[in-house]
């Protein structure tokens, strides 16, 4: 991922890797109030202890307090944040100009993050694992094949994150208009479709076994099933559907 | 199941709990890998496959977006795939019992979720004057219990689904009365409506992606003509 050129900045490797580390923990402490903002404080708790005074200065206690606030974001993208604001914590920036950044890059990190890695990366890498599984890979092989596609692009994603957010700044904006998380998303779902055409077929045909006759009822269900759920969209939540009419199907199956 | 040999498996369920949300979000609670790795712990990693690709499916209709409520795949996939690994080989009820049971645990532990949100707001509040002073301890204390108590959350959660649902899966494949081939067939079709209509509510905006997908079938095609 590439964009506008980046200033280094003289943070230790050791306290990166700290930082990158507690960012995999960064909804730690979730809750309904401050959402991630306790977490972004504890991922930038690190980087903070360099301000002067070091840990019991009035700088850090402050820098920590207000990085502990309210915060919003996909947690894959919160390094852009952590990143940045630490940058600014450490230049000194205006508290004022470092609050209202942060209300400002909520929203982006959240809608972009959510497009993204919930609704295009995460679907992409369950369907090559299905395909896996449909053509008869091992259970080795298809958790293999999911945990690593997946986690080649979580651990790259927050790892850039970090990195761009550290080198900078408060001009970190740009960051997002990187085609990756512009175009990714549209990319994605192209490249998921194509193979959910292939992976729903042999998935579902290996998971049926047996009762390979009932196929084409099997199909014509499944179509009606889907048309259905395609329609209802969000008004409709499948996975309850699911339960439902599982719990009726297993009530029928013990009392015939 | 006694409560020694369902430790186990609650054990990973509270570590893949864990995943879901707090730490690391690498994905291992995705049923996928979850129901496939207590199939592992019984011994039979590939009946937890076939859990796991089931309830994967379904859970394509789930996206875990922010403050959005939603089932917690990762203690209920070890719960599935632990429940019809346990059966013995060809029970034509095991599968849809097991997937069934797995539901509502994910169902319930999703509530369990919302209780530990919740709990850790009302901690927040009785340190909020401590953090808005900067107290590094307070922080530490409030994230560090956080991630506590949602590990505690997932073995809870799993134990008490192993305790409740392995008798229970038992006693429905003891009295079963469907086919074989019809057991199979209904978790196959309501596992490709709800997979269906998940990538299409996820995927309908992206452009010209039932062509996408119609040449991903006709790969299929291809490749079964050919096989």
């Amino acid at each position: 991922m590439s964009g506008t050129p980046t200033q280094p900045f003289g943070l230790p490797f050791r306290v990166k890797l700290a930082m990158f580390v507690r960012m995999l923990a960064v909804q730690g402490s979730w809750n309904y109030e401050t959402l991630l903002g306790t977490g972004i404080g504890f991922v930038m708790e690190p980087g903070l202890r360099f301000l002067p005074g070091g840990i019991d200065g009035p700088q850090y206690r402050a820098a920590l307090a207000r990085e502990s606030r309210y915060f919003n974001a996909h947690p894959y993208l919160t390094g852009i944040a952590v990143g940045s604001l630490t940058r600014a914590e450490l230049e000194g920036v205006d508290p004022a100009r470092i609050e209202r950044f942060r209300s400002a890059l909520a929203s982006p990190l959240g809608s972009v993050g959510d497009r993204l890695v919930w609704a295009s990366w995460l679907p992409f890498c369950s369907v090559v694992a299905l395909c896996v599984f449909g053509a008869g890979g091992s259970a080795l092989a298809v958790v293999g094949t999911f945990l690593l596609l997946y986690n080649a692009g979580h651990l790259l994603l927050r790892a850039w994150g970090l990195h761009v957010g550290l080198a900078r700044g408060l001009n970190v904006a740009s960051a997002l208009g990187n085609p990756v998380l512009r175009q990714g998303p549209q990319y994605i779902g192209s490249a998921t479709a194509l193979v959910a055409g292939v992976a729903l077929p042999i998935a579902l045909q290996r998971v049926v076994g047996p009762g390979r006759a009932l196929v084409g009822g099997i199909i014509v269900a499944a179509l009606i099933g889907l048309l259905i759920l395609a329609r209802l969209r969000e008004r409709a939540e499948g996975w309850r559907i699911a339960l439902g009419v599982l719990a009726v199907f297993v009530l029928y199956s013990i009392l015939s | 199941m006694s409560f020694m040999e369902a430790l186990p498996i609650a054990l990973l369920g509270a570590v893949l709990g864990l995943d879901v949300v707090t730490f690391p979000q690498a994905m291992i609670a995705r049923p996928i890998v979850s129901s496939t790795l207590a199939g592992a712990f019984i011994g039979h990693s590939e009946s937890g496959l076939l859990v796991g690709v089931v309830l994967e499916l379904i859970a394509l209709d789930t996206l875990p977006f922010g403050a959005s409520r939603y089932p917690e795949w990762g203690s209920a996939g070890v719960v599935g795939g632990a429940l019809f690994a346990s059966q013995a080989k060809g029970m034509p009820g095991a599968l849809p019992a097991s997937i069934l049971a797995a539901l509502l645990t994910a169902m319930i532990s999703g509530s369990s979720m919302v209780i530990l949100r919740r709990l850790i707001a009302g901690r927040l509040e009785r340190s909020r004057a401590l953090i808005e002073e900067g107290s590094r301890d307070a922080l530490l204390s409030l994230h560090l219990s956080g991630m506590t108590f949602d590990l505690l959350r997932g073995a809870i959660v799993t134990m008490a689904a192993m305790l409740i649902f392995s008798p229970l899966v038992r006693a429905i494949v003891a009295t079963w009365g469907s086919e074989s081939e019809y057991s199979r067939a209904v978790v196959v079709v309501v596992a490709a409506m709800v997979a269906g209509g998940a990538l299409w509510k996820v995927f309908h905006s992206v452009r010209h992606v039932i062509w996408f997908f119609l040449g991903g079938v006709g790969i299929y095609l291809g490749l079964r003509a050919f096989a």
